[in-house]
């Protein structure tokens, strides 16, 4: 690709993400209510809910709870294991059809 | 007892009670300490429950809470802010074994710790996209892309981005496997998760040493059909473009 052509594609890109821009505005604010997280009040040293009660015991959560792994959401997501790290130019194959639907 | 002493038996439970812990009679209050042992732990577990909302979703709350604590036994606070606690989450998830079962867990971290940099990051004011439009397209070739503090991009080999959004938006479709590369912008006062097209992370991260030119050419060398509209869309709805400028930042 020349110079001049590049600089063409990009000059036609730059217009349409601009158009993209103003056309979505209104569409992308409302989406980030949606989406918004919350991450504050992080810092407060947590001297907060159940602190207290969680207190009186002498030992702390280190029991050993590995096997309720298949608690969370993990269990619904499966995706194919890696092959030793180089799997991702193979990573864009669509999973397999074993999924629960 | 020394401060290394009283923190050391602090994070570990069988420790005996430091020495000179005594109540008013003057003797050893094994009991007292173990609540404020306990409460120590119990808060670093809740700050990071708070942290990782994704990781305690896809493990379980149960798990999750074992989990840290095995973790803050190993990397304690380095620091009194709090909010940055978890940086070596990812780190941790590579190596603890009963985590190893769900592999995409460090890329997961890796994006929550970034959210919350992203959250902390200093404010930026961000150029008025009409800036980019009145730019001759000469000018815009040699220039360079200055890029608000609060931008992060995270590469992974799994779809984090559709994984995140499974987890923390209704609806959400059920993740496909596939390589996703997300861009954290923090349009107002929220980090705002985009999924990138594929060449954007190269064209990014050229950008931080390239002209706007050269790190399209970057892109496209290795990545023909890069989709700069998308990814300048990305950048200009976050407003994570802070100046367009001819020299570097």
């Amino acid at each position: 690709m020349s110079k001049h052509v590049k600089t063409l594609a990009v000059a036609g890109a730059v217009a349409a993400a601009l158009t993209a821009h103003s056309t979505t505005a209104v569409n992308a604010q409302a989406q980030e209510k949606c989406f918004g997280v919350s991450l504050a009040g992080e810092n407060d040293c947590a001297a907060g809910p159940g602190t207290s009660c969680a207190g009186t015991s002498t030992v702390d959560y280190q029991g050993n709870a590995w096997t309720l792994v298949e608690a969370g959401t993990c269990s619904d997501i499966e995706l194919p294991a890696m092959a030793d790290g180089t799997a991702r130019e193979g990573s864009l194959e669509a999973l397999d059809r074993d999924l629960p639907a | 007892m020394g401060q290394s002493d009283f923190t050391h038996a602090l994070l570990d439970p069988a420790a005996a009670i430091p020495n000179g812990v005594i109540d008013p009679q003057g003797l050893p209050t094994p009991k007292r300490f173990a609540v404020y042992r306990n409460n120590v732990a119990v808060s670093l577990t809740d700050a990071l429950e708070a942290a990782f909302p994704v990781i305690v979703k896809l493990v379980g709350p149960e798990f999750f809470r074992a989990m840290v604590g095995v973790y803050l036994r190993q990397y304690p606070p380095t620091s009194p802010l709090m909010m940055f606690y978890g940086d070596q989450m990812p780190d941790f998830l590579k190596t603890f074994e009963p985590a190893q079962k769900i592999p995409y867990l460090p890329d997961i971290a890796r994006l929550e710790q970034a959210m919350r940099q992203s959250y902390h990051a200093a404010d930026a004011q961000p150029i008025q996209p009409s800036v980019l439009q009145d730019m001759p397209p000469d000018q815009l070739m040699g220039s360079y892309l200055h890029l608000a503090p609060a931008v992060r991009v995270i590469s992974s080999p799994w779809p984090i981005y559709a994984i995140w959004q499974f987890n923390m938006a209704a609806d959400a479709p059920k993740p496909e496997m596939r390589a996703e590369d997300v861009l954290i912008t923090r349009p107002e006062y929220d980090p705002y998760l985009t999924l990138l097209p594929p060449g954007a992370t190269l064209f990014l991260e050229a950008s931080k040493d390239m002209s706007f030119g050269e790190a399209y050419e970057q892109a496209t060398k290795i990545v023909p059909d890069f989709d700069l509209t998308s990814t300048l869309g990305a950048l200009i709805a976050g407003g994570a473009i802070t100046a367009i400028s001819e020299i570097p930042k």
